[in-house]
């Protein structure tokens, strides 16, 4: 039963996409869904692309298991659009064309710096795309819980494959528009399930605020030593016992989504500036009051299946509470939302990632800004996406069904704020920035963020060899990049061409002169 | 584009009005990030080094932390909100711009 709703789905969503795919001509259409999307639209895809396998299963997982502190997640996460607002929607879609290196490379020598902002986009994405993977194995895995097989590490494997392939074929015959309805679609999905999920929640307590607050304040649980204990879950610090952990999640998930790919690349599928503003914050509406929510399924699984069960399966609680209460029926919508979920983010994920490098890596620095044959940028991006796609199946098999998506996704937000943010502001503020400066961004970006997150309590050397105390890097790493791009613009002397040009990027910023518009088609 | 018909870059970017424009973007945009950061700050420090106090019940079983993380997300949309309000106001500068350049 589970299953046959679950697949229904999955096929409603590729017919979907092999409909669009039929319009699909040229390359604006591909990467940019011929700029024609509407503000709301819009708006639903940013959400549907942002509210990930982190969101829905991580962050209620998170609350089931530590309570406060995965609260934090639900709010940096909605915070973290005024910076997206404020600073880098509308000079980004002013000034770009696809990417976000075609802002960078405005007035920087552009193959270099496009080399390099496609190497962070790859590496950004690839965090993303890690942990909604290990999102999709879980998923399956519980969905299946009859199955004896699928409970073993096989079968956990097995759904990570299934989900790869999945999303190659929907990336590769859909491209943006494609993936823009998906994301729309999916978005609707996802915040009429969650309501209706802490409507169940909320009937539990008989429709009141007090009862749901009481039990969530007094929740019995086993302690680590094995005694029966009664916690209040409202109270900070079950997760983040060191204050640092809070400031430096915090940190990285204020300014990391500003310099996520795939949420940048939305900006580029509307008509103009006005309309990239109005769909961030039709997003805005829709995200936060998706994350309200998780105070309802993320405590109220806490109250009402109680910890012990749900730290066993840490990203599954929102299924598990939803099969609790709903029975097998709501359950099997549940899941199907949840793979919907991931599987949309994983496609708007695949496409940045593979636009990044066709446009960027393959046609800007191999070939010189000129595609040698048309349809090859197209083509390239297709194979990118194979390619990325095995890339992050392989690693998710790697790190197994344990690790909570949120917390994965919370590190790729680190990794983008260290890297792509710097690059991005000092290029559309600071009139002295320059090549060099953007090249030590990225790269130091880069470079001291995954460091730190592999010499981390949660790197390779675990949690007693861990030469870097905190889990996120972000409150080292952040501060790094933008050191990093101030030092580098220095020491590259002073840029003419770059100087010269930013009364041009300046007023295409401001003002929207010359942004590429909307196709006829 | 064509070439022909680049616009002048240097020449708008030198309008006193694109520089006003300019200016008071800025003395918006910069006091917005500086409150917003700060305010999220604050959960986070709360949380992080006064986790007790701000623990203490204050409506019914509900605490400090949760109340003032929740009054995050009302923030978060009054600021969008004041920032529509204001990014219309720009808009019509940056039109009342481009037309007097296009006049020109």
């Amino acid at each position: 039963m589970a299953i046959l709703m679950f697949l229904t789905f999955v096929i409603a969503t590729l017919v979907i996409t092999f409909l669009s795919a039929k319009k699909n001509t040229g390359s604006s259409a591909y990467f940019a869904a011929g700029r024609s999307i509407t503000a709301w639209q819009n708006g639903l895809a940013v959400a549907g692309d942002y509210m990930s396998a982190a969101s829905f299963l991580g962050i209620a997982g998170m609350i089931a298991c530590f309570g406060f502190d995965g609260f934090m997640y639900s709010v940096g996460f909605l915070v973290a659009y005024l910076t997206v607002l404020f600073v880098v929607a509308e000079p980004l879609r002013n000034s770009g064309k696809y990417t976000m290196a075609d802002v960078l490379a405005y007035r920087l020598r552009p193959r270099p710096v496009r080399a390099m902002a496609s190497l962070s986009t790859l590496c950004v994405s690839l965090f993303y795309m890690i942990a909604q993977m290990v999102g999709a194995g879980g998923l399956i895995k519980t969905l299946l819980h009859d199955v004896a097989f699928m409970q073993t590490p096989a079968g956990y494997n097995l759904s990570v494959c299934c989900v790869g392939a999945m999303m190659i074929v929907y990336v590769v015959f859909g491209g943006m528009l494609a993936t823009t309805w998906v994301q729309i679609i999916k978005a609707i999905l996802l915040i009429s399930g969650s309501i209706f999920l802490s409507v169940l929640v909320m009937k539990q307590f008989g429709f009141s605020f007090v009862k749901f607050f009481d039990a969530v304040s007094q929740i019995k649980m086993t302690a680590a030593d094995g005694q029966q204990v009664v916690k209040n879950f409202l109270t900070p610090g079950m997760k983040f016992k060191n204050p640092w952990e809070t400031v430096s999640l915090g940190a990285a998930l204020l300014f990391g989504t500003a310099g996520l790919p795939h949420i940048l690349i939305r900006f580029y599928t509307v008509p103009d500036a006005k309309t990239a503003r109005s769909s961030v914050v039709w997003a805005m509406w829709i995200i936060g009051g998706f994350y309200i929510l998780t105070t309802f399924f993320g405590f109220g699984a806490a109250a009402i299946l109680g910890p012990d069960l749900t730290i066993k399966n840490p990203n599954m609680s929102a299924p598990m509470l939803a099969e609790r209460l709903g029975g097998e029926f709501f359950f099997a919508f549940i899941c199907a939302v949840a793979f919907a979920t991931i599987l949309a983010v994983v496609a708007g994920l695949t496409i940045s990632a593979s636009t990044s490098f066709a446009h960027d890596f393959y046609s800007n620095v191999i070939h010189h800004g000129k595609e040698p044959r048309p349809g090859m940028e197209v083509k390239v991006a297709r194979i990118t996406a194979f390619v990325i796609g095995a890339l992050s199946i392989t690693i998710a098999i790697f790190l197994g069904p344990s690790v909570n998506v949120a917390f994965l996704v919370g590190l790729a937000f680190a990794v983008a704020a260290s890297a792509n943010l710097p690059a991005i502001i000092f290029s559309v503020f600071w009139k002295r920035f320059n090549t060099m400066g953007a090249l030590f961004s990225l790269g130091g970006g880069l470079v001291s963020s995954i460091g730190l997150i592999l010499v981390s309590p949660v790197g390779i050397f675990g949690k007693t060899g861990a030469l870097f105390p905190l889990e996120n890097p972000g409150i080292v790493s952040i501060p790094l990049g933008f050191l990093f791009a101030v030092i580098g613009t220095y020491l590259g002397g002073r840029d003419a061409q770059a100087e010269a040009k930013f009364a041009e990027l300046s007023v295409r910023s401001h003002t929207g002169l010359g942004a590429e518009k909307a196709s006829s088609h | 584009m064509n070439p022909i018909h680049e616009p002048q870059w240097e020449k708008i970017a030198a309008m006193p009005e694109f520089q006003a424009l300019l200016k008071s973007k800025r003395r918006f945009i910069v006091p917005c990030c500086i409150f917003f950061t700060l305010y999220y700050f604050a959960l986070l420090y709360l949380v992080g080094w006064h986790s007790s106090w701000i623990s203490q019940p204050i409506l019914g079983k509900v605490n400090g932390a949760y109340l003032f993380a929740l009054s995050q997300f009302f923030m978060t949309w009054g600021m969008a909100y004041l920032y529509m309000f204001k990014a219309n106001q720009f808009d019509q500068a940056a039109a009342a711009i481009l037309a007097k350049h296009g006049a020109q």
